[in-house]
């Protein structure tokens, strides 16, 4: 059986009236991604820093590595790598003196070159802080959680506000981290990121988990119908009867279960009356759909 | 203890590369060194004991003055800007002990005043004939610098966790010191026949106790004890303060 990792059993937290985390059950097992998807203000960063040991839960219970994170216990600590939300280091230390600092911290310091080098800054190891652009910082701070060779790295929003390019490096980053046996808790909003960096995703909401599962199959997008979207040359005979609804584009859209056998219908018609199809499309949910709504969140909604 | 030297050395890097905070805490000593002596060095001044030229007093006033922004100034600003920008809050969730960060903050903090108070009265020996201690002087001069920087780093300890913000810093933590500074005799003489509410505060409060301690040592005079006693009690306090109000996460 796999290790258990992180073990929440009915966590809360509360300031005043407000019910940040309102009863969660999760758990982590050793060497997976698993990534808690949420929108800002769901209590992402409330859940992952009672786990760092920083907040306090009003209830329930939290193991993190076999120790309760409230006791802040320099054992834990030791296997454990922190990358909180908002970066913070002195900026008058290049990239090099910080990684070696922090990593003083620990007892099994990883080699700083190595680390400089997981993180791709090794054109800035001799850069100070306050020169580097936000990217960099936020490299740098995942460099510093790595720095004491951290058995479970937190790692809370990590590209936000990265562009891109910086986001792709990030996350092969993380790819990385996973190959070599790391445990990671990501936190993000990015649905792109959880699908492709997570083995396990969990939906969080006003402080409660609205769904839990691998990427592909969340809140049963596995068995969600697909929809196909076509439209034959404007001479084409009629169409049997599939379930299709036409559209204003003179097209049709047809959702079906067995998305294998619909398309086949299609374009077996197609191709036994001699009809071009102009417009051809197969579209499975994504996990923004499900996680939309799911989350109840409507686009455009900051 | 091999942590808390490591970590002296890397306080040590960011401070003299932070050029706004080196200026302040070395200029500003001299600086007033200068201006007070050229204004009334001149003038002479009994000190209870022994009548000194003013520019001899403000020798060890001026030491003072460096060893009080080396330890409370820089270690409330730069411990309240650490922990506004998340640096504390990092720290604290490595295996780091929070004492031994915080003691290499102090012993950074102390010889940095050190330093400042050995530049001030060197400069003062070589431009104003000051005299120097010696002897089982120098040995009470040291023990009133230690205490002294002990007292006022934890001061600045305690005062941090009471500035809610990085804005906040500067002024909260300027105007707790400045009017003392002056009730106290740091910049200007204070005798006998002031006011008595201001001799008041100077008993009370442990910065005219500092410039006392350092200014009977320095001089030869006979030392009196009850000023290194007050600054330790002020520590004690000032510790205990810390202890409930020290921060380690950014105000929201």
């Amino acid at each position: 059986m796999a290790e258990r990792v992180i073990e929440i059993t009915g966590l809360r937290k509360s300031y005043g009236d407000i019910e940040a985390v309102a009863g969660i059950d999760l758990h982590v097992d050793r060497g997976e991604v698993f990534a808690l998807l949420g929108p800002n203000g769901a209590g992402k960063t409330t859940t992952t820093e009672i786990l760092e040991g920083y907040l306090v839960p009003t209830g329930g219970h939290t193991s993190v590595l076999g120790h309760d994170p409230t006791k802040a216990e320099r054992d834990l600590k030791q296997r454990i790598g922190i990358v909180l939300q908002s970066t913070g280091v002195d900026h008058f230390l290049t990239v090099r003196e910080t990684i070696e600092m922090y990593g003083g911290y620990y007892e099994r310091q990883r080699p700083t070159d190595e680390v400089i080098e997981v993180v791709g800054l090794r054109e800035k190891a001799d850069t100070r802080v306050r020169q580097l652009s936000g990217g960099q910082q936020r490299r740098l701070d995942v460099a510093i959680g790595l720095a004491g060779d951290p058995e479970l790295l937190f790692l809370d929003e990590p590209t936000t506000g990265f562009d891109p390019n910086a986001r792709r490096n990030a996350w092969e980053m993380v790819k990385n981290l996973a190959s070599i046996g790391k445990t990671v808790w990501l936190t993000t909003h990015f649905m792109d990121e959880a699908q492709y960096l997570a083995d396990r995703v969990a939906v969080i909401a006003k402080g409660v988990i609205v769904a839990e599962g691998t990427p592909d199959s969340i809140a049963g997008r596995d068995r969600m119908r697909t929809t196909i979207r076509f439209r034959p040359q404007s001479d084409a005979p009629v169409l049997p009867s599939w379930g299709q609804v036409p559209t204003a584009d003179g097209g049709f859209l047809l959702e079906a279960d067995d998305a294998t056998r619909a398309v086949h219908d299609v374009t077996g018609w197609a191709i036994e009356h001699g009809v071009t199809l102009e417009v051809l499309e197969v579209t499975q949910p994504s996990l923004e759909d499900v996680y939309l709504g799911l989350t109840g969140e409507e686009e455009g909604e900051a | 203890m091999s942590q808390v030297l490591r970590q002296v050395r890397f306080t040590n890097k960011t401070f003299w590369r932070n050029p706004a905070s080196v200026f302040f805490t070395f200029a500003f000593p001299l600086l007033f060194l200068v201006i007070f002596t050229t204004l009334i060095g001149n003038d002479d001044v009994d000190l209870g004991g022994g009548i000194v030229k003013l520019s001899t007093y403000y020798v060890f006033s001026m030491a003072a003055f460096g060893l009080i922004s080396a330890c409370y100034t820089n270690i409330a600003i730069s411990v309240v800007f650490a922990r506004e920008e998340g640096v504390l809050k990092r720290v604290r969730g490595t295996p780091m002990r929070a004492g031994f960060y915080l003691a290499a903050r102090v012993i950074h903090a102390a010889l940095v005043g050190f330093l400042l108070v050995a530049i001030t009265v060197a400069f003062g020996v070589i431009v104003y004939q000051a005299h120097f201690p010696s002897g089982v002087d120098v040995v009470y001069f040291v023990i009133s610098l230690v205490v002294g920087a002990g007292c006022f780093a934890a001061i600045g300890l305690a005062i941090s966790g009471l500035v809610p913000n990085a804005d906040a810093g500067p002024p909260i933590i300027n105007a707790v010191i400045l009017p003392l500074l002056f009730l106290s005799g740091v910049f200007i003489f204070i005798g006998p026949d002031a006011a008595s509410w201001v001799l008041w505060i100077g008993r009370i409060f442990p910065v005219r106790h500092l410039v006392e301690a350092m200014h009977r040592s320095y001089l030869g005079l006979p030392f009196h004890w009850s000023d290194v006693a007050v600054m330790a009690v002020w520590m004690v306090g000032a510790i205990v303060v810390a202890t409930r109000t020290f921060r380690w996460e950014p105000g929201r």
